[in-house]
């Protein structure tokens, strides 16, 4: 059979999976879509975003959960030139772990600087959240983290 | 994340707390069947099942994959089987789930096609689900000619075709 003859045919497999996310992460989710960041304070006061339904020290119920951001730190990155299909933006964008204001830890998230000459670890940035219409409760509420620019429209942006 | 199909769940009208969230996993990829199974394939877009015989042990399997696991030889004898066969175990499919395309309750059953030494699976109609048994004669009903295409969507069902049951002995090799 010449190769020609060799079929090949585009498959999707797909689960429709929807999972409970208690109260915690609940809690956590509601904020984003009204536009706030929460994190748990932890027994040793280090405050954990995004939150955690046990106290990683203790084990106890997480009990009061905190405010943080809207900027913060970027402590590593890795650049992606080439976005697939389903990642979140359709430029070139970093992965980043981003220490906000008043957390003790960092969370992954998306940065989108311009450019990998455009970014550093150290670098301050802020929220951007989706429009309100159309946050549901999700990470994705969260379009991305960008540069801070001081008395800058990018500061602007963050803000809900 | 941004062109995600899931995603709201319970933003109930007065937007209460979000309690659970949609996380549909997808994935995409491209299927290439190889030359045994494309053969058994372009064998369905004519309207025609088609096998292959190992020339150690004689057994015919289809959809052949391009070698006999008993002996590890390649299978190069194309064999046309019937369009019959001998239903050799079956279930009744009561139980809803998602992405279902078939009115429940319906019978999925493994067909052992005559000259075939390998059953595979069908759904079975024109049955009620309390007379589907095991030895059950059956035969393919195909689509329409100009509907016929290198998939299994070309048998619409098997369903019976009035023979008597086949014998046990003739059949529980392959359970």
């Amino acid at each position: 059979m010449p190769d020609s003859e060799v079929l090949h045919a585009e498959h999707r497999l797909e689960y429709p999976y929807s999972r409970s996310v208690g109260p915690v992460i609940g809690a956590f989710l509601t904020g984003l879509r009204e536009g706030q960041l929460f994190g748990a304070m932890g027994s040793d006061g280090t405050v954990i975003v995004p939150p955690t339904e046990y106290d990683p020290q203790t084990a106890e119920d997480i009990g009061e959960l905190v405010e943080v951001g809207p900027g913060g730190v970027v402590e590593s990155w890795a650049w992606v030139p080439a976005p697939r299909p389903k990642q979140p933006l359709d430029r070139p964008f970093a992965w980043a772990l981003i220490r906000l204001d008043g957390a003790g830890t960092s969370m992954l998230h998306v940065v989108d600087s311009g450019g990998p000459d455009r970014l550093t670890t150290g670098d301050r940035v802020v929220v951007r959240f989706r429009p309100p219409d159309v946050r549901i409760g999700s990470m994705a509420d969260i379009e991305c983290f960008v540069p801070e620019v001081r008395d800058g429209a990018e500061v602007r942006e963050g803000l809900r | 994340m941004a062109d995600e199909p899931g995603g709201p769940s319970t933003v109930t009208e007065d937007r209460g707390p979000v309690t659970t969230l949609a996380t549909p996993i997808r994935l995409d990829f491209n299927f290439t069947p190889g030359v045994a199974q494309s053969r058994f394939l372009m064998g369905l877009a004519d309207g025609k099942f088609m096998g292959q015989r190992c020339s150690v042990c004689s057994k015919v399997y289809v959809p052949s994959r391009g070698s006999c696991p008993t002996d590890g030889v390649p299978t190069i004898e194309d064999v046309e089987l019937a369009n019959v066969g001998t239903i050799t175990t079956y279930c009744v499919v009561n139980v809803p789930f998602a992405g279902q395309s078939i009115e429940i309750p319906y019978i999925c059953a493994q067909v052992l096609l005559d000259g075939a030494n390998l059953s595979f699976m069908g759904l079975i109609q024109e049955v009620p689900t309390d007379q589907i048994r095991m030895g059950m004669r059956v035969e393919a009903v195909w689509v329409d000619r100009e509907e016929l295409s290198p998939s299994l969507a070309s048998v619409r069902y098997f369903r019976p075709n009035g023979e008597a049951d086949a014998d046990y002995e003739t059949f529980k090799e392959y359970l």
